[in-house]
């Protein structure tokens, strides 16, 4: 006797290939769900708040009366704000990732190094504004200046920058190192002339996204306590300051709902700015990308 | 080939000349120890997280009992007469939230994962994953907007009952905003799951959707589970959301209609009004704010282990 | 592509038909031994390699032959389980001493590798990599310092008008040509080539064995190599490698046409290996 009939097989298949459609159905229209939602998301924001986008609205201070609002300060202070993180997040980030690729043997400090920086990626951007407060703003008496408020961001996201520098630097070839040695270069002559140029084009990819990630973190800017209304320039590193996702939580907060529509304003300053470090991370990874 | 130029210096008379072995080999020792130095900061950052959290919780214990505090239901940090600091209240909001963001998040990250994976083509792939990128990157303050003024009026003209702050609205955007990570994490352990094993059940006249349920799912299984908790963890530990949507109101009950408090929103709440520094108030939210760096430090931990212990050898 | 190569062995019968050479030695190992880990990869090697010859390394896979020419320029301390004992004397100088420091010791070694590699920067750039690092900043020398090496690697006029466009632009065989340009920049006193030509195609191969012949009236050349006929053509000398241990080491036509020992004559017939 067969154990097989083909017969009730071939009956079954067709509702097998039934739930088949019905299901591929089903997870197409899931994955569509994320781009309706960043459809309505973008369409809202774009009616609510392009009426306020004028040239005013880039150089007006906040203002009590939403016809008056501007965001002069607060690009000013996130633009303030990525003069810190930047060079600071970056020189961290790279310095650490070069360490651990190139110089760190396999022993226990080296691998707690590791296991804490992917520990602190998944640490709350609340508690790094906690840490920010405590350390930077009071312990070295910053205040509720730039500086504090860099250094709290680039601690922030420098899991992000070290984990993708380590991997630029992990994709350089070892036979463009083997090269360089041979040549009687040394280390350090092989990192910065061989190994950093090859792995540029990863690294800046990396850290504009993280930079990016840092101008639209709001909490830890929250936790610090920065100020919202501000009426003047900031004028230093140690200067109080606002910036724009500050600004944006500030009116999103208030109950009369034409402070809403500065929100949305803001938020499409926001979202224009995150667009455009996106496409130029992106524009750099298509441009360099499968080199080797 | 040979040097029919008038003889000038060699190469290697001039790299004589101009190398300074002395400074190299002095340069050589210092950078691994300035490299050093650096890699430290990431250190020293844990460190400076854990140690101002447990001294300013230490200060805060010494004006509110332990016991009170973790196993107190009444969180009135404000009241005039009599403050209380029960932070179950608190613990009870973040978990509404993220129960309602995993509801929404994990069955269409898994599902938009499996799509990508194996069914979709290289076309539709190329235009669905930076859509999936950029809503990752959209800032948690944008989607705390959405929440306040598009999701909760939705919700409200269907279910008057629900108030203007509350915890649906907010959790269903918590959800949304893990998505992205559901989804790319769980296709990662996906597409690693060789193509060997689904040919094996091809030739056996198995579907797609019985290959993708049957083989890849399990195979797959703990990358999926470690994207879903660190995707909980990041629920958990999520704040502009909650801030600007779901409330100060910090209840123990499991309504999620009114407004409610995450101990995430009430940092928020402190640090924007104007509690003094060094009042009971001001500690209260280091003591929070440790109690959920637990939370999240356990909830990333969970995931390493499940992603390293339970790693399918192909 | 029409010239035909010479059999090494035809000018060495007419320049010096005496096994026993009057040249200089390069390199002289005594008693060299290293290990990977637990694994004895070298053992015992005595060779005395001359100057301006083309000295070829050959044996089976696994015999020790990469580990042994790796070896001659410390680039095998790149792995970090291995230990050495013996001495290797390049030019009267023990190169293990204390205070011989491998980069002195690479810059006046070069190294061609198994796989092209030159640096992700322009063909200019490749090739002055060497003499910048080791200080040399005039751009009038490094001119010229890039032509002559392009051309002493016989690619120059092939690459004369895009010297900087990327070299990853070019051909493998233009690649490899590209790295010994480059080992030529810093004027090295020896050329180890590793398996140069394994990655390249015929034409590539027949080119780059061209140019090994022309730099022996420069450079010492140690070469290891898969390929028999390879040696057979280009090489003065050649070792045998079995197992870590030369087995044999002689003039390349002795070592073709009558070997001393049993095993080399088996492998060079092709009976293993």
């Amino acid at each position: 006797m067969r154990y097989i009939n083909h017969e009730e097989v071939a009956s079954k298949t067709k509702k097998r290939l039934t739930k088949n459609t019905i299901f591929k159905g089903v997870f197409a229209a899931a994955t569509t769900f994320g781009l309706i939602v960043l459809t309505i998301l973008l369409y809202r924001i774009i009616t609510q708040g392009s009426g306020y986008i004028s040239l005013d609205f880039f150089t007006s201070f906040a203002s009590r009366i939403p016809e008056n609002s501007g965001i002069k300060a607060a690009i000013a202070g996130s633009i303030y704000l990525m003069l810190v993180v930047a060079p600071v997040s970056m020189f961290l980030g790279v310095g650490t990732a070069i360490y651990l690729e190139e110089y760190a043997t396999k022993n226990r400090f080296n691998t707690f190094i590791k296991i804490n920086i992917s520990n602190l990626a998944g640490v709350p951007s609340v508690v790094f504004g906690l840490l920010g407060l405590t350390i930077f703003a009071r312990f070295f008496d910053l205040g509720i200046s730039i500086l504090a408020a860099g250094l709290t961001m680039s601690l922030l996201i420098l899991p992000i920058i070290i984990v993708a520098s380590q991997e630029a630097i992990r994709a350089v070839p070892n036979e463009l190192r083997e090269a360089s040695f041979a040549m009687g270069a040394t280390k350090w002559q092989t990192i910065l002339r061989v190994v950093l140029p090859a792995s540029i084009p990863g690294i800046l990819t990396g850290s504009i996204l993280a930079l990016s990630r840092a101008i639209g973190e709001t909490a830890p800017l929250v936790v610090l306590g920065i100020p919202t209304i501000l009426m003047f320039m900031p004028d230093g590193l140690l200067s109080t300051f606002t910036a724009l996702p500050m600004q944006i939580f500030d009116w999103t907060k208030r109950p009369q709902v034409e402070f809403h529509d500065v929100a949305a304003g803001g938020i499409i300053v926001l979202m224009a700015l995150l667009l455009f470090m996106n496409s130029i991370a992106v524009f750099i990874r298509n441009k360099y990308q499968n080199r080797y | 080939m040979a040097m029919n130029e008038p003889k000038q210096l060699s190469v290697q008379e001039l790299i004589a000349q101009k190398s300074n072995r002395g400074l190299l080999a002095f340069t050589e020792k210092l950078i691994p120890k300035i490299l050093l130095l650096i890699a430290t900061v990431s250190v020293l950052t844990t460190i400076g997280i854990v140690f101002t959290l447990i001294f300013e919780t230490i200060t805060f214990f010494t004006e509110v009992n332990v016991l009170s505090f973790l196993t107190g239901t009444e969180w009135y940090p404000f009241a005039n007469s009599t403050p209380t600091y029960g932070i179950l209240p608190l613990i009870v909001g973040t978990l509404k939230i993220t129960a309602i963001a995993t509801f929404v998040a994990v069955p269409i990250g898994i599902a938009t994962a499996i799509y990508l994976s194996e069914y979709a083509s290289d076309r539709v792939r190329r235009i669905v994953k930076p859509v999936l990128e950029v809503l990752a990157g959209v800032p948690t303050i944008v989607y705390g907007f959405f929440a306040l003024t598009f999701v909760t009026p939705i919700l409200r003209s269907v279910f008057p009952e629900i108030s203007i702050f509350n915890a649906i609205s907010p959790g269903i955007v918590v959800g949304i905003m893990v998505i992205p990570m559901i989804a790319s994490l769980s296709e990662d352990a996906m597409t690693s799951v060789p193509n060997a094993m689904r040919d094996g059940a091809y030739a056996l006249g198995a579907t797609k959707f019985e290959v993708a349920v049957k083989i890849v799912l399990p195979a797959a299984l703990s990358g999926i589970v470690a994207s879903i908790v660190l995707a909980i963890s990041r629920a958990i530990g999520e704040t502009m959301i909650v801030a600007v949507a779901a409330g100060s109101t910090p209840g123990f009950d499991w309504d999620v209609t009114g407004s409610i408090q995450t101990m995430t929103a009430y940092i928020v709440q402190v640090t924007t009004g104007d509690a003094g520094y060094g009042t009971t108030i001001y500690y209260s939210i280091y003591a929070v704010g440790f109690t959920l760096f637990l939370f999240t430090l356990f909830m990333n931990m969970l995931a390493q282990f499940i992603s390293k212990r339970f790693r399918e050898e192909y | 592509m029409t010239t035909t190569i010479k059999p090494a062995s035809d000018v060495l019968e007419k320049k010096e038909p005496a096994v026993k050479s009057n040249k200089a030695s390069v390199y002289k190992t005594n008693q060299l031994n290293l290990w990977y880990g637990s694994n004895h990869a070298l053992k015992n090697i005595d060779l005395d390699i001359k100057e301006n010859e083309v000295t070829a390394i050959i044996g089976p896979s696994g015999c020790g032959k990469s580990t042994f020419i790796k070896t001659l320029n410390r680039m095998i301390e790149t792995i970090p389980s291995v230990k050495t004992s013996g001495e290797i004397i390049y030019r009267d100088r023990n190169i293990f001493s204390k205070k011989y420091q491998v980069e002195e010791l690479r810059t006046k070694v070069g190294m061609v590798f198994q796989k092209p590699n030159p640096f992700p920067k322009s063909i200019y750039e490749n090739i002055a990599y060497g003499p910048r690092i080791h200080g040399i900043k005039n751009k009038k020398t490094l001119d010229e310092i890039v032509e002559k090496s392009l051309r002493g690697a016989a690619i120059w006029d092939e690459v004369k008008d895009r010297l900087n466009e990327n070299a990853y632009g070019l051909s493998g065989g233009q690649q490899q040509r590209i790295c010994i340009a480059r080992c030529l920049a810093i004027e090295p006193d020896v050329i180890l080539m590793d398996e140069p030509t394994s990655a390249l195609d015929p034409i590539s191969t027949l080119k780059v064995e061209e140019l090994v012949q022309n730099l022996k009236k420069e450079y010492s050349i140690i070469i290891v190599t898969h390929n028999m006929q390879q040696a057979a053509r280009i090489s003065d000398k050649t070792a045998f490698f079995l197992n870590g241990e030369v087995v044999e080491y002689d003039e390349t036509n002795k070592i073709f046409s009558n070997p001393t020992d049993d095993r080399t004559e088996d492998y060079i017939s092709g009976r293993f290996g």
